[in-house]
């Protein structure tokens, strides 16, 4: 968020809507309105003194209501921009023309009362809607109080009780009496998979996730008592990566998971508390008390769905999502305009941060014409070498308006750090950040030759990128500068011991200036990156990502294994929204062969990678299955996406491979194309999901399978609707829209039933027929059905990605699927920089979710292919003198970055060893530099004598 | 000084997270003793066992290293 934020070509709009839009991809002109804020951008410091003297409470909407907040206000601790902002509807001066306490006591005159509303009018070439969700409100279901009885409460509710930035901390208290819960439950499918009382027909997605964290959390939060948890549900839908391992924990954990739809609260006795009524599987009548249920709410389209539909002219979905295809799944019907996220149905993190990448690329390929026209990049002077002068340190200490000054005697500070060495300097001001002070800086660095700089302040996770630009403007470089973090770490959190916090300031900032006498110039590494991609892998995802690298001008190879592409999806039928998969991979399969980007090297394989991000090598071997004309290549990159594939998983289990009746998913496929015939005139056809899946041995979830057995019993039924269908299962996972799927099947006649792991269906012949045994919970009894096709859903599995492991040095999960560097903010970025994982090798998708993600791998790597060349950080490891190759280092490095090499010792001839770090692959994370017993490795910025510096000025008091 | 005693632990903190941690918990206005005198890093791996003694050894009555 700070990122984008502060990013040169990101334009920050808030408090702003769309009211207007005209044009054409390529061309719109979007007239937005710009609300007031009535706090003057430039002016604010978020000290939070408005906040401070408002009068005015307010329900706090980011606590769910739950807390107050008041009408100047900002809605959360990290908001970007971190500005405040007064809401017109609540404050007491805009409304009754009284009061104006923020702008008297405001510190630099921000608050502005004459604020006005504003339009502009923007040019842009494509738009990406991100409007997010509506979460569904209960209180239309009369039947769980919800609104009345005060321990009812909603997820989003509850998830801030639970966090410990929220109104109590994370102790969890119930509403009624402020007490600690004990006996919780969890209502799943509130406002979703519900066509009775709402028109919320679709699966959320993702309460059955949040529900078992939040049990899972308060758990956490309450060790040691006994907390009585259960989760009331009608499917378990743990589809996602890591999800069903979860799942297992959760009720390891002691979470009760109970198969039934609660259909009345009651107030328990004073209103505190309730009484829960409900049924059984078993046909049992329960009445149970607990001292807090949540609603497991769902999350519906955006209240502005609609608006936003008709103004930008594009297609809604039955229940107002923006409408997409599986093939295209992040552009609207209406050219130019992308849409992701919540906004396309409802969905988890992993997800939404994938499709905005995903939005980002279509938005690049759409523009490819005009790429860089509008860029902005900044010049500096260049810097001044002061590597042979002696340190003369300018200390400059803020008194962040009262902030820091009102506990902290900044006078002194100033003095005292006129005493310390190599100091010539000081000054205090009252907003070292603000504009203004930053002209002063450069003017002093000039007036009095200084070379370092330290600023006693706030935190250098905010300021320090600002005083290293001001620093970088006056010619020094920008690691000669150090900040004391005099505020979040001191007045903020002794603010009724001023004394100590002056003390505590002064150390702060002997250690700053003892370090930064020591810091040096450092200069961030430009390496030149082969502006061209790899994509390994010729499936759907393989071939949607070097398409998408290749439509935007970038030189792509793409490997495969075999000897075609297509991969699975060539024995797929339909997606399903019940698009025509064959004709879709066909024509793109074309596509990529004739692209004059793009070289397909089919019957190839990869033996090494040599090199880092933006600059790879790897060697090819073609043919490789051929040795007479096998050849080898090498090849430069300077990204790769890996996108290798799975496949279905095979089964020892209910006949399979002894009968030919008996077969898998995408065989059966291939009879629902072409042998209508033969099932106009079977009989009957079992379906049995899970087929080794979610079991010990293979205990994730494929989720997909439910799905494509829903969707091949609809289309079995359209053959012949006399057909007797049935579907064994354990949850049905028709998550998101698949959801209308499942009922579509059910109205159609299809029969479910569901089976226990410990009562597995049991396959026999009889005679020649194929019987199959099911006790069927609702009915309670034994069945048996003959069936002249069994189908077995037997899930999927990642190809054997072993030989690429070893090569590119990237891992994989306990079943085997790639993994991402992280599962939730980089879904496909691989820990191995400028590499990016797509498709069925890092977990089972539809194909709808690997075109998003193929997308999401090109956008990721975009941002390191669209530049000729490519700053690294500074902060990198380096080998000194003292190195004597003991090779310690390499192996605590995680990053793989160190290497051995041999080199001659001057003159001698005599070889030696020593380590070399490839400062492409250093993140600086320094465990080389604690693990060498002899100062050889160190890291830039923080070596071991700057640290010790700073040690031994933080201790100079005691001694 | 005065009478009551009063430690001076030397803390690493790691940049990501308790340094971080630490900003917040400013923002939040948490207040604890002002005991600790902070050493931020890029990561608590970097500290090296010899900044402990050092510290140590210096007078530091205690070292805390949170990452």
């Amino acid at each position: 968020m700070v990122e984008c934020g502060r990013h040169l070509n990101v334009e920050l709009l808030t408090l702003s809507e769309i009211i207007a839009v005209s044009g054409e991809a390529g061309d719109f002109t979007v007239t937005v309105k710009k609300s007031p804020r009535y706090i003057d951008m430039d002016k604010c410091i978020a000290c939070g003194i408005c906040t401070e003297k408002c009068p005015k409470k307010v329900a706090d909407e980011y606590n769910a209501g739950i807390s107050k907040r008041k009408a100047a206000y900002i809605k959360y601790g990290q908001t970007v921009p971190l500005k405040y902002a007064i809401d017109p509807k609540n404050c007491i001066y805009l409304t009754k023309g009284k009061c104006q306490a923020c702008q008297k006591f405001c510190p630099t005159g921000a608050i502005n009362f004459d604020d006005k509303e504003e339009i502009v009018k923007i040019n842009v070439g494509s738009v990406i809607l991100s409007p997010g969700f509506t979460p569904f409100d209960p209180s239309g279901l009369d039947f769980y109080g919800y609104g009345k009885y005060p321990d009812v409460i909603t997820s989003l509710e509850y998830e801030r009780l639970l966090s410990a930035s929220g109104p109590c901390m994370g102790h969890v208290v119930r509403p009624s009496d402020g007490k600690e819960p004990k006996k919780i439950a969890w209502i799943q499918c509130v406002g979703s998979r519900n066509t009775n009382r709402t028109e919320n027909g679709f699966c959320s997605s993702v309460c059955c996730m949040y529900a078992m964290k939040q049990t899972r959390i308060t758990i956490e939060h309450a060790a040691g008592n006994d907390q009585d948890l259960s989760i009331f549900y009608i499917d378990i839908r743990s589809h996602g990566k890591e999800f069903e391992r979860y799942y297992n924990e959760t009720i390891n954990k002691g979470v009760k998971f109970i198969r039934a739809r609660p259909h009345t609260i009651n107030p328990g006795k004073n209103n505190i508390g309730v009484q829960m009524e409900y049924l059984t599987e078993d046909g049992q009548k329960i009445k149970e008390d607990f001292d807090m249920v949540v609603l497991s709410i769902g999350l519906g389209a955006p209240k502005d769905a609609g608006d936003l539909s008709s103004k930008f002219g594009f297609n809604l979905n039955n229940y107002r999502f923006a409408k997409t295809t599986c093939f295209e799944p992040v552009k609207s019907s209406q050219p130019g305009v992308l849409v992701t996220g919540t906004f396309r149905s409802s969905k988890a993190i992993p997800r939404s941060v994938t499709e905005a990448s995903a939005a980002a690329a279509e938005a690049a390929i759409m523009l490819a014409e005009s790429k860089n026209s509008l860029t902005k990049n900044k010049v500096y002077p260049t810097e001044i070498d002061v590597s042979d002068q002696e340190p003369r340190i300018g200390v400059f200490v803020c008194s962040c308006g009262i902030n820091i000054s009102n506990v902290v005697n900044v006078a002194e500070v100033v003095e005292y750090a006129k005493t310390l060495p190599y100091v010539v300097f000081t000054e205090n001001n009252l907003f070292t950040c603000s504009t203004d002070t930053q002209v002063l800086i450069s003017k002093k660095i000039h007036e009095n030759r200084l070379n370092r700089i330290v600023v006693a302040a706030c935190s250098p996770r905010t300021h320090e990128p600002l005083f290293q630009d001001t620093l970088r403007e006056a010619g020094l470089n920008g690691f000669l500068f150090e900040m004391a973090n005099i505020r979040n770490h001191n007045s903020w959190v002794h603010q009724s011991e001023p004394e100590k916090a002056t003390i505590k300031a002064k150390d702060q900032v002997r250690m700053a200036v003892a370090k930064v006498a020591q810091n040096y110039a450092l200069t961030r590494l430009k390496v030149d990156v082969v502006q061209k991609a790899m994509v390994v892998g010729g499936g759907l995802s393989g071939m949607t990502a070097a398409l998408a690298f290749g439509n935007q001008g970038y030189e792509t190879v793409l490997i495969e294994k075999g000897d075609k592409l297509g991969g699975n999806a060539l024995e797929l039928l339909q997606t399903y929204k019940g698009e025509d998969i064959g004709e879709h991979i066909n024509s793109i399969i074309e596509n990529v062969e004739n692209h004059e980007q793009i070289t397909v090297l089919k019957n190839t394989t990869i033996k090494s990678c040599s090199g880092s991000v933006g600059n790879f090598t790897s060697e090819i071997v073609i043919n490789g299955s051929n040795s007479g004309d096998s050849e080898v290549k090498k090849i430069a990159y300077g990204v790769g996406v890996i996108a290798t594939g799975g496949k279905a998983s095979s089964t020892t289990e209910y006949l399979f491979g002894t009968d030919d009746r008996v077969m898998t998913p995408l065989k059966f496929d291939k009879y629902l194309k072409n042998d209508h015939k033969s099932l106009q005139d079977a009989d009957t056809v079992v379906f049995i999901q899970c087929v080794g899946s979610r079991e010990p041995q293979r205990p994730y979830c494929s989720r997909l399978c439910c799905t494509h057995s829903v969707k091949s019993a609809i289309m079995l039924k359209e053959i012949n609707p006399d057909l007797n269908v049935y579907i064994l299962n354990r949850d049905i996972r028709t998550y998101g829209e698949r959801e209308d799927l499942y009922k579509q099947a059910r109205d159609a006649g299809v029969i479910f039933i569901r089976y226990e792991p410990n009562k597995k269906p049991n396959v026999y012949k009889k005679d020649n027929d194929i019987a199959v045994e099911i006790y069927d919970p609702i009915l309670m009894r034994n069945l048996r059905i003959f069936t002249d096709y069994l189908v077995l859903a037997t899930g999927v599995e990642p190809n054997d990605a072993k030989d690429l492991m070893d090569i590119f040095k990237f891992g994989v999960n306990e079943d085997g699927f790639l993994n991402e560097a992280h599962p939730k903010l980089r879904p496909v970025d691989m820990p191995v920089d400028g590499l990016f994982v797509a498709g069925l090798c890092n977990y089972p998708k539809p194909i709808e979710e690997s075109v998003t993600q193929a997308l999401a791998c090109v956008s990721r790597a975009g941002v390191i292919l669209a530049k000729q060349s490519m700053e690294l950080d500074a902060i990198k490891s380096y080998v000194t003198e003292k190195c004597d190759g003991c090779a310690v280092c390499i192996d605590v490095c995680p990053y793989m970055a160190l290497t051995l090499e041999e080199y001659q010792l001057n003159g001698s001839g005599r070889v030696v060893k020593r380590i070399k770090t490839d400062p492409a692959l250093c993140k600086g994370c320094g465990l080389c530099q604690s693990a060498c017993p002899k100062e050889g490795i160190m890291i830039h910025g923080f070596t071991l004598s700057q640290l010790k510096a700073q040690v031994d000025a933080a201790l100079e008091s005691v001694i | 000084m005065s009478d009551k005693y009063e430690p001076i632990i030397v803390g690493f903190l790691c940049n990501w997270c308790a340094y971080a941690g630490g900003d917040l918990a400013g923002v939040s206005r948490l207040q604890y003793p002002p005991n600790m005198r902070v050493i931020r890093v890029m990561c608590t791996g970097m500290v090296h066992p010899e900044l402990v003694v050092n510290a140590l050894q210096k007078g530091a009555d205690g070292v805390i290293i949170m990452g």
